[in-house]
């Protein structure tokens, strides 16, 4: 799968499988961590890619997500809290020739992180982030976390939390994001399209992926994942197609056997809302969902439908796709055009200057 | 012991003084039509106004002209942090000092024999440091009642009296300018601009600079504006011919280049940050690495990062991050990368990077830390100096994390001292700091300028094959398995087939890095990197003890080189013996300092700070330090160290 966004990274000369990708570490995330998920999500997704295994590399900051690199069989770095952004900016600005994959948490990303997070995604660096968000602060053991809901009890908040939580597709919209998506861990097959479609991005991908803690948030994505209760909770969207979900619409019952729920513009407000389509007698003016529209507007309007307590009706898939310049680009085009305008360095030159005496014997 | 440095009384000057002639008698060749002209050893000159009124321009190519013509000199910015500070005020006055000799000196001077003073304020805020009998050029036009008032002088400081011990040259600046530029059609207040070409046009009479460099200057300068170029151009010729009409400066003086103190070779000018943003892109040719600089603006330390952002056509990449920690993470993700990673900064950025320079320690990559240091603590002065950031570049980190120091001492000495953080960085696969500080940053002198052939070579060698065989024979990378010698570990950097291996902050097994949380292993781990430090090597600290006959060692560190040199020369040309060292490396020291402290009687160690090398060396060596201390964010004045070094010497 060569796209743009890897033309500069060397191909793997053999076929490669998921094991390929497994470290020799024990994985030490808890029993039943959707963590585990994830893993084999993107060791099995790896081999798509069909890039020497060697010009891979996974960066993380701190918290359980962030042991995702020790698993991997690629080069990696596990780094400090908040930071893997940053330091992945230096890594991926420097050497174009690699795939810089970021694994990061709802705290380390979102919280101590946020500075980084939002600049890396207004820079466009060649990044590929993956935020694990379980809404809740696990390797600290049960705080809560900035996407956590409010009035959350926890144990540094036994009587609820008071912070409103952040929404992060809504912020990284924001944050002139090129690519955002969302996924769930235990969708192995929609997570995977996701991942491809986040490898194929040229500049900064921002991925969120609803992941359950089974110790300190169990079931918090529950409704999401329901078989019966997903339907009306969960809003798949793909480009170009009309944004529907819920219970299909009967053919008995004069529909076309697709969701029943509609997105539509609301004429008065200008925002998007949701309908019942056999009340609004039809599925006409249902939005189509438009990923590389110029314009945010739409994706923002989406990433909003969510309820931020129930996550009823929550977008999932790929929001935004745009073309923008990739930084590391950019900063490897002005290196070109400096030497073409002032020549290669000469270091002798340099240290002389204009302005010189000599003194002689 | 520590005492302080105070400042000396006013009529203690021995500097030599215009008028006060020097050496050769005074050639005064009385013909018809000609001025005396008057040979000098040396002069020291202060240029002070209001922070818009371009001092620093106007110091910076008087030092120009004085260095292509080849005398020895040393300078000294002093200005505000803020930008325009309200006109007219003490705290917006801006000054650039010049000490310029035909002999080789190491300050730019204690006591200015001249002030140009361009209002009320730059007299007010200047005159206290001033000998008896140094002349003052003052701008009469900005002597209005209401200037003066608003300094809190009630009567004028020219018609009082209280400038009498001084030669005073009243100048009506800003009419003269103007009256010269009234062909030019700009209005008085722009006209009025060019007033400081016009006292560089007078001072360079004075003291017989050349002018084509400043001409040529503003004719590039102002390329796009060639009226402004020429305007200014007319106005510094006007001051030139008004010194060599007006009968008010009866003489001009000379100071022969200072052709003795320099060695053979070819020389430029440089100041402190300039001599360190082309260390760097040397260490990185010379290394043959990309250099990644990972930067947030920041003063002193800015005038690296434009320099570098400058020079991309030497693949140097420079990025201006959103903070001072993604500043260092960038420079740290570049090294992962195979980078030479530089991140540059001043006091307040060092404490949030501490983390990450933490993660560089344990994660063993090369990276470099430049702290131009500033007065603190907290904001602190921004633009002034001070040298107190020792401690926290030695310890400033959480758990056993030691990293290398470097510190350089002159502002041409800090190219010398890039390179060495550099070579120790890539050596032992370390962080290292680079100390340097606000005087040094600003602060320029002559540097020779060295041939590319005899610059060390810093090639590195990346790991690119397995280095380890497990037990059922399979060959594997290590990435902790190290060096015997060093004790440094591999660098594989990504792309290089079967060496992928993770490294991290948590604590890892010593050879495999694999996690690992076994005591033994954690304590093997911890002294292991200290060992890396330790067995550094770095030359041992050389003493210059004339004769053997001292029984006080004076030592420093970083900037006071010049000052404390000073003023042992001042205290050796007066019969004391007295030995002098410097260090520049403050982590590891000399493997030889001890023996040197433990040769002399007393051990005295002025520092601008309360006393950080000197608490090292009594904890390292149990050895008594006289610690002599001054926090002005100014450096030492070399007569004033000068007393306080015979004073703590002979206390005991």
């Amino acid at each position: 799968m060569p796209t743009e966004a890897l033309t500069l990274v060397p191909r793997a000369e053999s076929r490669q499988s998921a094991k390929d990708f497994k470290s020799d570490q024990e994985v030490r995330w808890c029993p039943g961590c959707g963590d585990y998920a994830v893993l084999a999500a993107v060791q099995g997704f790896m081999p798509e890619l069909g890039l020497a295994r060697e010009n891979i590399v996974f960066l993380s900051g701190i918290g359980c997500s962030s042991r995702f690199p020790y698993y991997m069989n690629t080069y990696g770095m596990h780094s400090i809290h908040g930071r893997a952004p940053a330091i992945a900016t230096g890594l991926a600005a420097s050497r174009r020739d690699l795939s810089v994959w970021v694994v990061t948490g709802d705290g380390d990303a979102l919280s101590i992180g946020g500075n980084h997070l939002i600049h890396a995604l207004r820079r466009n660096v060649n990044l590929k982030i993956l935020l694990f968000n379980n809404r809740i602060y696990g390797l600290t053991k049960g705080q809560y976390s900035p996407t956590s809901e409010a009035g959350k009890i926890t144990k540094s908040t036994p009587m609820g939390s008071l912070d409103s939580p952040f929404n992060p597709v809504s912020l990284a919209l924001g944050a002139e994001a090129s690519f955002v998506a969302r996924t769930i861990d235990s969708d192995r097959k929609h997570l995977t399209e996701v991942l491809r479609a986040a490898a194929a991005h040229p500049g900064t991908a921002l991925v969120e992926i609803y992941q359950n803690c089974n110790i300190f948030n169990d079931g918090a994505f529950e409704a999401l994942k329901d078989r019966r209760q997903a339907q009306e909770a969960v809003i798949r969207l793909e480009h170009g197609r009309p944004i529907r979900f819920g219970l299909p619409w009967a053919e008995e019952d004069g529909g076309d056997g697709l969701g029943s729920q509609g997105v539509v513009r609301d004429p008065a407000t200008g925002d998007l809302k949701v309908i019942d389509l056999a009340e609004a007698g039809g599925a006409e003016g249902v939005l189509v969902h438009d990923a590389h529209a110029a314009s945010p507007t739409n994706a923002f309007a989406l990433s909003r439908l969510a309820d931020p307590d129930t996550l009823h009706r929550t977008p999932i898939g790929v929001f935004r796709d745009i073309r923008r310049p990739v930084y590391d680009d950019l900063m490897a085009d002005q290196l070109e055009r400096a030497v073409e305008s002032q020549g290669k360095g000469d270091l002798a030159a340099l240290l002389a200057g204009n302005d010189t005496w000599t003194v002689r014997g | 012991m520590t005492s302080q440095v105070e400042p000396a009384a006013p009529d203690s000057g021995t500097g030599h003084q215009p008028g006060q002639a020097a050496g050769e008698p005074p050639e005064t060749p009385e013909q018809p039509g000609h001025k005396a002209v008057q040979r000098l050893e040396r002069v020291i000159i202060r240029f002070a106004g209001d922070s818009g009124d371009g001092m620093q321009l106007t110091g910076d190519r008087f030092t120009s002209e004085t260095a292509s013509f080849g005398n020895d000199l040393s300078t000294l910015p002093n200005f505000p942090a803020e930008i325009r500070a309200p006109a007219g005020t003490l705290p917006g006055v801006s000054s650039f000092q010049l000490h310029f000799a035909d002999h080789d000196i190491l300050t730019p001077g204690d006591r200015p024999d001249v002030l140009v003073a361009m209002n009320p304020a730059a007299l007010k805020a200047n005159v206290g440091d001033l000998p008896p009998g140094a002349e003052i050029i003052v701008n009469t036009d900005e002597f209005t009642s209401r200037a003066m008032a608003k300094v809190g002088y009630d009567a004028s400081p020219l018609e009082d009296g209280s400038l009498e011990s001084f030669r005073v040259h009243p100048v009506p600046l800003t009419t003269l300018t103007v009256e010269a530029l009234k062909e030019f059609g700009l209005s008085r207040k722009d006209a009025g601009r060019s007033k400081n070409m016009f006292a560089l046009g007078l001072l360079s009479w004075m003291y017989s600079r050349p002018t084509q460099g400043t001409e040529d200057f503003l004719r590039t300068k102002f390329a796009k504006r060639p009226q402004i170029a020429q305007a200014n151009i007319a106005a510094f010729r006007a001051g030139w011919n008004f010194g060599e009409t007006t009968e008010d400066f009866a003489t001009s003086y000379q100071v022969a280049p200072a052709a003795s103190a320099f060695p053979p070779g070819t020389y430029r000018n440089i100041s402190g940050n300039l001599a360190l943003s082309y260390g760097l892109i040397t260490a990185s040719q010379q290394a043959d690495l990309p250099l990644f600089l990972g930067s947030y603006p920041i003063t002193p330390a800015s005038d690296i990062l434009h320099e570098l952002s400058r020079h991309k056509n030497f693949g140097v990449r420079t990025f201006q991050a959103e903070d001072e920690i993604a500043a260092i993470g960038a420079a740290l993700g570049a090294a992962f990368g195979g980078s030479l990673g530089v991140t540059t900064t001043s006091g307040p950025g060092v404490a949030l990077k501490s983390e990450t320079i933490g993660l560089a320690v344990t994660l063993e990559l090369p990276l470099l830390v430049v702290d131009i240091q500033r007065g603190g603590p907290s904001t602190g002065l921004p633009t002034k100096t001070e040298q107190a950031d020792l401690l926290q570049a030695m310890f400033g980190r959480n758990g056993e994390a030691p990293v290398p120091v470097v510190a350089a001492a002159t502002p041409a000495g800090c190219f010398d001292a890039a390179l060495e953080a550099v070579r120790i960085a890539l050596v032992h696969r370390t962080p290292v700091f680079l100390l340097s500080d606000g005087y040094l940053a600003n602060g320029s002198e002559p540097w020779r300028i060295p041939e590319v052939a005899d610059l060390p070579d810093l090639r590195v060698q990346f790991a690119t094959a397995p280095n380890h065989t497990l037990d059922d024979g399979t060959e594997v990378f290590w990435p902790y398995k190290r060096d015997e010698r060093t004790l440094a570990r591999p660098w594989a950097v990504p792309g290089t087939p079967g060496l992928e291996h993770r490294i991290g902050g948590i604590e890892k097994q010593d050879g495999s890095g694999n996690i690992s949380y076994d005591p033994a292993n954690h304590d093997h781990m911890v002294r292991t990197r200290q060992a890396k430090i330790d067995r550094i090597a770095v030359p041992d600290v050389a003493v210059d003890d004339p004769g053997a006959a001292a029984r006080t060692l004076v030592l420093g560190w970083g900037s006071t080189y010049g000052p404390i040199t000073a003023a042992v020369r001042r205290i050796r040309r007066a019969g004391g013996h007295i030995a002098q060292a410097h260090l520049r490396h403050l982590n590891p020291f000399p493997a030889n300092l001890g023996q040197v402290l433990k040769a002399y009687d007393r051990v005295i160690v002025p520092e601008m700070n309360l006393g950080q090398l000197a608490a090292l060396l009594r904890a390292r060596y149990l050895v008594d330090i006289h610690s002599l201390t001054q926090v002005t964010g100014l450096p030492f004045k070399a007569e004033q160290l000068a007393s306080a070094i015979k004073e703590a010497s002979d206390a005991h």
